[in-house]
């Protein structure tokens, strides 16, 4: 794919999202009608192409770490999933605590109460006056030797050729195996609740919870695909974990959590590309990995 | 109907009563309700479910006692104990299927499983003890039932002890594998130990054997002579196996305790000092080790054995609970159980109590095997009267 069709398909995607934004929005008005279903038409006739954006990524590449990833993200998606391997660096001199990873990640996977991919670990050392805290965003480590994946008793979880470590919706049992395999945690089980649970009583409570299901309920994009959570169906009754935003990657854009810290202190890329800035960071001597004991080779490093 | 019957009835009605709202309420509800989370994703469930499994392959190997090794005394119980072995398998079966996050999926794992899970290797194990139990009591039971040659009978015999044999190593090894499958899991320190397959053994054949012998006490027809000397061999065999799971106990925990460093000292002092603490010395220690060996030492008339080994089984779910759940209940990277939670459903927590849904569906599964047994006793020759024909060398 030459560069002016990778900007033609990203200006795609976002037409699509400006269009299901809009089409949200429109719900709101009209009392939420068939809001996914028009978002869903919208992806697969292929809307048409928007002209170029004279702005180019690769002319910035010098600018600013969220522009060089960008452009190192376009460069490894030109070549076959096997010969990238993705991995994270998390600057936690950096990291203020703000949780902005967390949330992005919640709102980008509308991933509902109980269910977290990004949890920020939040921790005060010593004892008053000498008090330290530090920040430990822990998303999953996507390990080179998954703990996770080999107990699976129907094959549903797995390394794919990128490194990425994937559920597969449609086949997961819900066993919880996984969850207890896990030396990270990062896996969290899905029970099938609602964040408007409970939620908005009182005088405007109608009108609260419809713009919270206006939010809930549309599909979220995880493996590229569309989910709905309704009654038991799938993801409800899965396990559920960190996906690294395959579905963004697909469309050249960064996981969210990066794109959402206000730090910069994640980043994120190809660590099978010499030159890129998740291979310089992670070779530094200060790069670690959490409990490198468990023997799972994890590909999230923490600068310290 | 008698007093005692209809009190009996009456609490087999409620339990099966809470049973079926706590079913209905799985099955419209899925597992909203229960108190497992995303950090102790399994609680009292599967704790049952291994607790059953143990009946039921304990139960199994004392039959083959008779089938494989021709032990005399116990020929007598032999298809009582397969009987007993099929019922709580049918039981463990159905409280982990409830468990399951997607239960009409189940099916998978015989249409893709993958080999490298030891809970792949436990389901096609059990699954194919589950057709050679069935096998057996059918080659056991079809002499009382229809009228058959003697030669046929020898036949069947013949046939039961083929299937008994085959099912002795593969008793041994969905029961390992059982006690594997926590074993294996490395991310886990308290499970994490290569004791595990041989303790699940033990405690097979410890909490199988002692469910059978408080049956015989109980549901026997001719109460003999032979009958107590047949309670009393038995009781022997429960004292024996709860003597030696004890000292297996005192390995697994003594080992990781020692010198009090490390994260399985740690959770050991959870199991024997923490917020569960009378789990393990009221329940386990007292009701479970110290009382019964008292009964089963001291006196040995049928009433003390009846209870010793009735305390046994039932006890030997509190040892379950300890191994599941303790597993699970630190975080397994410092602070977690701070950094996200769950306003809804409190499914992101380390305190894990059994919540009254899950109750209900264990009360539902222990209804419906006393369900099974009572039929299985009414309508199946599984206690020998004095016309019954006796199991043939």
């Amino acid at each position: 794919m030459d560069e002016s069709t990778q900007e033609i398909t990203t200006a795609t995607r976002r037409d699509f999202i400006e269009k299901l934004g809009s089409t949200v929005f429109a719900g709101l008005v009209l009392g939420g009608v068939k809001l996914a279903a028009k978002g869903t038409e919208a992806a697969s006739s292929g809307a048409v192409p928007m002209p170029a954006s004279p702005f180019k990524i690769a002319d910035h590449a010098d600018q600013d770490v969220l522009i060089r990833m960008q452009a190192e993200l376009e460069r490894a998606m030109k070549k076959a999933p096997k010969e990238r391997r993705w991995g994270m660096v998390i600057d936690t001199r950096k990291c203020i605590g703000c949780h902005s990873c967390t949330v992005g990640c919640v709102m980008e996977n509308k991933l509902p109460p109980g269910v977290v991919y990004r949890p920020v670990i939040d921790e005060e050392r010593g004892e008053y006056p000498n008090v330290a805290r530090t920040f430990t965003p822990r998303p999953c480590m996507h390990c080179e030797d998954p703990g996770c994946t080999p107990v699976c008793p129907v094959q549903a979880t797995y390394k794919r050729a990128d490194g990425i470590v994937v559920v597969d919706y449609e086949v997961c049992i819900g066993c919880r195996y996984c969850l207890t395999a896990c030396p990270y945690q990062a896996r969290t089980f899905d029970f099938g609740e609602h964040w408007t649970e409970n939620a908005a009583k009182g005088a405007d409570g109608a009108f609260a919870l419809a713009s919270g299901r206006a939010y809930q309920n549309p599909p979220n994009f995880e493996y590229g695909k569309h989910y709905e959570r309704r009654g038991d169906e799938s993801p409800i009754g899965n396990a559920r974990k960190c996906t690294f935003c395959t579905h963004r990657l697909d469309e050249g854009m960064l996981p969210m959590c990066v794109s959402t810290c206000v730090g910069r202190a994640t980043f994120f890329g190809d660590l099978n590309d010499p030159k890129s800035l998740v291979s310089e960071l992670a070779g530094a001597a200060n790069a670690s990995v959490l409990k490198p004991e468990a023997g799972t080779h994890p590909k999230v490093f923490y600068l310290s | 109907m008698n007093r005692n019957a209809k009190i009996l009835w009456a609490i087999w009605i409620l339990l099966a009563l809470l049973g079926g709202i706590g079913l209905i309420e799985r099955l419209v509800l899925g597992h909203r309700l229960a108190a497992y989370s995303s950090y102790v994703p399994w609680g009292m469930w599967v704790s049952a479910y291994i607790f059953f499994i143990g009946l039921s392959a304990g139960a199994f190997l004392l039959s083959s006692l008779v089938y494989v090794f021709g032990v005399h005394k116990l020929e007598r119980i032999a298809k009582l104990a397969l009987f007993v072995a099929a019922t709580t398998l049918i039981m463990s079966l159905v409280t982990i299927w409830f468990d399951l996050g997607h239960m009409w999926r189940a099916y998978e794992v015989i249409t893709r499983p993958q080999f490298h899970s030891m809970m792949a290797w436990m389901i096609w194990l059990y699954s194919a003890y589950f057709a050679l139990l069935l096998g057996e009591l059918y080659y056991a039971l079809r002499r009382d039932v229809q009228k058959l040659s003697p030669a046929d009978v020898q036949e069947d015999d013949r046939k039961l002890k083929r299937l008994a044999t085959i099912g002795i190593p593969l008793a041994i090894a969905f029961h390992g594998g059982v006690g594997a499958l926590f074993g294996t899991v490395s991310a886990r320190p308290f499970w994490h130990s290569p004791i595990y397959p041989i303790m699940f053994l033990v405690g097979a054949l410890l909490s199988g054997g002692a469910l059978v012998t408080f049956i015989v006490s109980q549901f026997w027809q001719e109460r003999d002579a032979a009958w107590l000397d047949l309670l009393q061999f038995l009781s022997k065999i429960v004292l024996a196996f709860l003597l030696f799971d004890l000292l297996l106990e005192w390995a697994e925990f003594s080992i990781p305790l020692w010198y009090g460093v490390g994260p399985e000292a740690s959770l050991v002092k959870f199991v024997l000092f923490g917020p569960f603490w009378y789990v393990y010395w009221v329940i386990h220690i007292l009701l479970g080790v110290v009382i019964p060996v008292y009964l089963l030492v001291k006196k040995s008339d049928a009433k003390s054995i009846g209870l010793a080994s009735a305390l046994v089984a039932v006890t030997f779910f509190a040892i379950r609970l300890n191994l599941v759940i303790p597993g699970l209940v630190t975080p397994e990277l410092k602070g977690l159980e701070h950094a996200y939670v769950d306003p809804i459903g409190n499914h992101l927590s380390y305190h894990y109590l059994p919540s009254f849904f899950e109750w209900q569906i264990l009360m539902g599964v222990v209804a419906l095997g006393i369900a099974i047994f009572h039929l299985g006793r009414r309508y199946l020759p599984l206690v020998p009267n004095s016309a019954s024909h006796e199991v043939s060398k």
